[in-house]
């Protein structure tokens, strides 16, 4: 098979193939330039996490420190992609996103329609999101559904170290703009990833897992979640079919009505809060939809609809567990009209 | 004591790639007697479903593996034994079998699963190599294959020879950029990857357009090949199911590629989720589309087969085996007929175009 790479290192990857395929492709963000493991002066210039580490030596100018002005680089490549780049720009956390809504909502996403379809925002924004960090309230959050509730803007939310990086290629090659959510706790996630560039479409779920008894949708992190508790299930013999939309929008909807017409049962796994969310979403369009497939009310599982805490102890029971999804699992297979 | 004449019959690995599978059902019940070969139990592992077939004769004593039971490769499915043994050896025979027993180590690193590498004909080729017989036997997957579709074919036949199975160059993991698409070059890069792991003479074992390939080959660097075996070959006849070639290149999704691949098998359960994603996979990486085209402009022009090797056979001076499923959606069973009489032709009935994975033991029993 395929060798084993983490999920950081096919981000990195993916970068750098498309870097060398296309010298439109450029890479701006805060700290971008070093990474941590890069050399001497530069690995304490950070970069975070050292996604981009190794970049700048190859690509020189094409790899672009910002200032910490959200609002301002944002804005830059979001311009940039209308005038022929193809910048990847990276917004360090989710949660420092709300300064820079005009850029993404009001002009990238409507440029396409505004300008009657002659003009194209190939810009890519990448983004850290999630809980598990002890990052606290600022640093952790679930803010895809805010960028899916957009028309205009592509959202996806990588699994796995495959995944993330045919995505993420799929992403810089796409016209429009995407904002592309990685969750940072599976950045050391290690997995089985080709050598070579490859592509995987949007809209496309993956069906992780086959089962025939009940359907759990899962969403990034929580799809690893949701595959163990699906594991722990089917040895009391419950079997899970785990889906992973991989991108909120497009939505993949015929793979999760094709499951739910087979199962009946639905359970969804989500790190957001729950109001206006993808768990939300997704109960609503089977609703509608598969209802007359519907065994049980459908179960969602989603983190409570308050801030992060910062308190480790709390912040582990903020995150949905597999012992939470097991449960919402049980209680579908279980219900009986 | 008689634990020497108890037999286990264990978990076999199909595939490089296998690490489990799943008894699906057992085909005979407990207290069969069995004959080498006799279809045992049905096993489904992630890439396909297949029946194993008696490695053993002797009485089928006890089912131990459950139908639904995943297990790994090497642990125990059931026990033969002599009617004299009795319930209680036979009990401790499992107890003892199931206390020593240690599931394999998952293959961490891409070297260490039995993959190589090897630079040959201009191209970074990638191959299996299992057993160390004398006799070389090279085998030559088809059109959008790779050496996986000799999962259950490179094992049994590496018993008694040096059996290597290669990715093409435009598939699996060989490298995608190609020179050239045309059935020459492909069998010139076959002889190249000969020369590059060292093998003189080899029995050249083909597969659908694989077939073709092997035959150039015999027919281009006669003192190179040995033996041929051709199974469901392109390059035998004129017609060929042109919707799923041209299908096959344009498809980007599992609604299309699902029904293509269920036209390779005379049952279409043997398509699993895994098949289909694994050559979505494949389709997806960058060049494999244009390697395709190149290909398939090599062999057919758009409706027809254009290469047509039929009239080579006569003149050939090496034993060649022909074997087709008679179900064949992709390319005719009737191909098989009118071959010049020193060609051994076997048409198994009721599989499709994969006969080698759908009929594995008949395939197997017919190229040993």
């Amino acid at each position: 098979m395929a060798r084993k790479i983490t999920y950081q290192q096919a981000i990195n990857e993916a970068l750098d193939q498309e870097m060398a395929r296309d010298e439109n492709v450029v890479v701006m963000g805060e700290d971008v330039v070093g990474g941590s493991g890069s050399d001497g002066e530069m690995d304490a210039w950070g970069g975070v996490l050292g996604v981009t580490k190794g970049l700048y030596k190859k690509y020189g100018d094409r790899i672009l420190d910002t200032p910490i002005s959200e609002s301002g680089f944002v804005g830059a490549a979001v311009g940039a992609a209308a005038s022929g780049l193809r910048p990847v720009c990276e917004l360090m956390f989710i949660d420092f996103m709300g300064v820079c809504f005009d850029q993404i909502f009001n002009q990238a996403a409507k440029f396409r329609y505004m300008f009657g379809g002659k003009a194209e925002t190939p810009v890519v924004i990448r983004t850290m999101y999630g809980a598990g960090f002890r990052a606290a309230a600022q640093h952790s959050q679930c803010l895809y559904p805010l960028f899916t509730h957009i028309p205009g803007l592509k959202v996806v939310l990588p699994s796995s170290p495959y995944d993330v990086k045919g995505l993420l290629i799929q992403a810089i090659r796409d016209n429009d703009p995407v904002i592309f959510c990685e969750h940072k706790v599976l950045y050391t996630l290690e997995g089985e990833v080709p050598e070579e560039s490859y592509t995987i479409p949007f809209g496309e779920a993956n069906v992780v897992r086959e089962g025939d008894d009940v359907t759990i949708v899962a969403f990034g992190r929580m799809v690893q979640q949701a595959n163990k508790a699906a594991a722990a299930l089917a040895k009391e013999g419950v079997s899970c079919e785990v889906i992973d939309p991989r991108t909120t929008s497009p939505l993949d909807e015929d793979t999760i009505l094709e499951s739910v017409e087979n199962t009946g049962r639905l359970v969804v796994v989500d790190e957001a809060h729950p109001r206006c969310g993808m768990a939300a979403d997704i109960s609503a369009l089977v609703a509608k939809k598969a209802f007359s497939s519907l065994k049980a009310p459908v179960e969602m599982v989603t983190a409570p609809h308050t801030p992060v805490p910062f308190n480790g102890k709390l912040e582990d029971l903020y995150v949905p567990s597999v012992e939470r999804i097991a449960a919402a699992v049980r209680a579908t297979a279980g219900y009986a009209a | 004591m008689s634990t020497a004449r108890i037999v286990p019959i264990t978990m076999p690995k199909w595939g490089l790639s296998m690490q489990e599978g799943k008894v699906v059902e057992w085909l005979v019940p407990e207290g069969t007697e069995l004959k080498l070969g006799d279809h045992v139990l049905d096993i489904e592992t992630e890439k396909i479903a297949n029946t194993f077939d008696a490695l053993d004769a002797g009485l089928l004593r006890r089912i131990v593996a459950q139908p639904d039971e995943v297990l790994p490769i090497g642990a125990l499915l059931g026990v033969l034994a002599p009617a004299e043994v009795t319930d209680a050896e036979v009990d401790e025979f499992i107890t003892e079998f199931q206390k020593n027993y240690v599931p394999p180590e998952i293959a961490e690193e891409g070297a260490a699963d039995g993959w190589k590498f090897v630079e040959a004909g201009g191209y970074r080729l990638r191959y299996s190599k299992m057993g160390d017989g004398a006799r070389n036997i090279v085998l030559i997957h088809g059109f959008g294959g790779d050496a996986d579709r000799w999962a259950f074919t490179q094992e049994p036949l590496a018993a008694s020879a040096s059996v290597y199975a290669l990715d093409l160059p435009g598939h699996g993991q060989s490298s995608k950029q190609l020179n050239d698409g045309s059935v020459k070059h492909l069998a010139a890069t076959v002889i190249a990857f000969m020369d590059a792991v060292g093998i003189d003479k080899a029995e050249l074992i083909g597969h659908s357009l694989g077939g073709a390939v092997a035959l150039q080959a015999a027919v281009d660097h006669p003192g190179r090949v040995s033996a041929l075996a051709l199974i469901a070959s392109a390059g035998l006849g004129a017609e060929i199911n042109a919707a799923y070639i041209n299908g096959f290149i344009a498809a980007d999704s599992r609604k299309e590629m699902k029904p293509l691949l269920e036209q390779l098998v005379a049952d279409p359960e043997l398509v699993t989720r895994t098949l289909i994603n694994d050559m979505l996979q494949f389709k997806r990486i960058d060049g494999v589309g244009a390697a395709l085209t190149a290909i398939a402009r090599g062999f057919q022009d758009g409706s027809q087969q254009t290469v047509n090797l039929r009239a080579h056979l006569d003149g050939l001076d090496v034993p060649v085996k022909v074997i087709w499923g008679s179900k064949d959606a992709i390319i005719p069973a009737s191909h098989a007929a009118g071959l010049p009489a020193k060609v051994k032709v076997t048409v198994l009935d009721g599989f499709g175009h994969l006969v080698q994975l759908e009929a594995a033991a008949e395939v197997n029993k017919l190229l040993l």
